[in-house]
């Protein structure tokens, strides 16, 4: 499987902080990639870099084999962005938005079709002689997810482009995002929606303080960060644990405790042999799956999106 | 070469302007020509220039000048600052446009209005009080220069403002009062000998010095020396400006 978006060695600093540090990451051809992170984790520096709207301290960055940097016009073409904010230029209509930007791409008058086809596909048909100012928030994103598409770019970047859409929107996205795919087009998503990425995803990045705490696909991720909850009420409010059950203590109320239990044939049976041994009674036993979010909020420190 | 994607952004920057032209071309002409109505009555019978010269014969290509000048930087530099504020910019930045597309785009459609307002100014002036040209070819060269110049300092300005405030306070400390003192409303001859050689290190004053001699064959200095100071002036500034954005100065930071 070819490679369509490979960084290397990448590093940005702004002053104390460390925006990325030295990541390494392939994004393979036609893949939807979920990239996520908390606030200021470095998923939009990350993003800049690959669009050329900021530069790496060092590293390289590499669009279906064009340099961001040494062939940067090549790389932007085969590009598409959609930004976290909603920008517009206040002063033209959606069509005429979506052929200035074609044409930037040196896409000619026969782009009309495509152009015509973005309208009618991301419901913006009816909006297409309206101002940018007369639209609303969800139609402006879906503006935006038309100009990045405009000059049909092999790789589609979509910073959190769910963020205060309406699930109408949202699911209507989806949908387009998937025919995208089916037709090709490699996908880097970042989103705060963690069932999002689960549902769309092929693979996962986790991102925190600059650093891919976690790389894989979404069962990979699972599998290797593998462990459940298991909520138990013991009889009577035991002062004292002992230490296996302490170490996978997540949470105490009263006589009720929640401990992350590694999914392996031997962390159960230690568990509930030291509550024997220490002859404290289990009353009643749940057990919950670890999701993707528990997984994030682990690796990303309890940061919450 | 994307020829066609530096095209577009030349003709999104004019529809930019020509979409509020009330303010963008008709407010500079009636500007210049509210100066001319009221100095040609104030002045006429007083002044004259270059020995027989009427005042209001004299202001015209100054007046011109002066609208070349603040509309060729105020196009850039508004342009620029508002694309930054509003983060349309991005949009640009994104496209595969090389700096010399970018650049020329940007200074090509700020070319276009001042000359649009000069030409206006021209017409109007000559069905005012008449105007005679000795040297059009002057005239040409030393409008679409000072365009040229003024479209780069503004272009050089809008992309280091970070608001609008820093690129008033450049049109209004910097290129303001460097119009005002090149001799728009006088010959420099009519100052103190210090005042005059101050003068001739305004880089404005050639400007208007040449493209005035284009109108009545004489000038301030030799309109040689006026041509190599603005060429090189709009040389200089035009590496300075690509220098900034292969730098990504303010705008790939």
């Amino acid at each position: 499987m070819s490679v369509a978006v490979s960084i290397k060695q990448l590093h940005k600093q702004f002053g104390d902080l460390t925006a990325l540090n030295s990541i390494d990451l392939d994004i393979n051809e036609g893949e939807i990639f979920g990239l996520l992170g908390p606030n200021g984790a470095g998923k939009s520096t990350l993003i800049s870099i690959m669009a050329g709207l900021c530069r790496a301290d060092s590293g390289q960055v590499t669009i279906m084999g064009r340099d961001v940097v040494k062939q940067a016009t090549a790389s932007r073409r085969m590009l598409g962005v959609v930004p976290q904010e909603l920008l517009f230029d206040p002063f033209f209509k959606v069509r005429e938005v979506l052929e200035i930007q074609a044409g930037y791409f040196g896409v000619d008058r026969k782009n009309r079709a495509w152009i015509e086809e973005l309208l009618e596909s991301l419901g913006l048909a009816d909006k297409a002689n309206s101002n940018m100012r007369a639209l609303s928030g969800g139609m402006k994103r879906r503006v935006l997810i038309a100009q990045a598409l405009v000059h049909k770019p092999k790789v589609l970047v979509l910073d959190e482009p769910t963020a205060g859409v309406d699930v109408d929107l949202r699911q209507s996205l989806w949908s387009f995002v998937e025919r995208l795919h089916n037709d090709g087009t490699t996908v880097l998503l970042t989103t705060h929606y963690l069932e999002e990425a689960e549902a769309l995803c092929e693979r996962i990045g986790i991102m925190n303080h600059g650093d891919l705490v976690a790389l894989d696909s979404r069962a990979g991720l699972m599998k290797r960060y593998s462990h459940y909850q298991l909520k138990l009420r013991l009889k009577g409010a035991a002062e004292t644990l002992p230490a296996e059950v302490a170490e996978a203590l997540q949470r105490r109320e009263a006589d009720t405790i929640w401990l992350q239990v590694a999914d392996d044939d031997q962390h159960l049976d230690a568990i509930l042999t030291a509550l024997k041994q220490a002859d404290i009674q289990i009353l009643t036993m749940n057990s919950r799956e670890q999701t993707l979010e528990d997984l994030f909020l682990e690796l990303t420190a309890g940061k919450a999106a | 070469m994307n020829l066609r994607g530096c095209w577009i952004l030349f003709r999104k920057e004019v529809r930019r302007f020509t979409v509020v032209a009330m303010q963008t071309l008709l407010a500079p002409v009636i500007s210049a020509l509210l100066y001319l109505v009221i100095f040609s009555h104030v002045m006429a019978d007083r002044v004259t220039m270059y020995d027989d010269l009427s005042y209001s014969s004299f202001l015209v290509p100054g007046l011109i000048m002066m609208s070349i000048i603040q509309n060729s930087f105020g196009n850039t530099s508004s342009s620029l600052v508002f694309s930054k504020v509003t983060g349309s910019i991005t949009f640009v930045l994104l496209g595969p446009l090389s700096h010399a597309e970018f650049f020329i785009a940007f200074v090509a459609a700020a070319m276009l209005r001042a000359l649009l307002v000069a030409v206006a100014i021209f017409i109007a002036a000559d069905l005012y009080i008449g105007v005679t040209v000795v040297q059009p070819i002057y005239v040409l060269v030393f409008g679409l220069l000072a365009a040229a110049t003024l479209a780069t300092i503004g272009f050089l300005a809008g992309v280091w403002a970070d608001k609008f405030d820093h690129a008033a306070t450049f049109q209004n400390f910097v290129i303001m009062p460097l119009s005002f003192l090149s001799g728009v409303f006088y010959s420099i001859h009519s100052l103190p000998e210090l005042w005059q050689t101050i003068s001739r290190f305004n880089p404005l004053f050639y400007m208007i010095d040449g493209f005035r001699y284009g109108f009545f064959g004489q000038s301030d200095v030799a309109p040689g020396l006026s041509l190599v100071v603005m060429c090189g002036a709009l040389v200089i500034l035009g590496i300075i400006a690509l220098m900034m954005l292969r730098s990504g100065y303010k705008l790939r930071t």
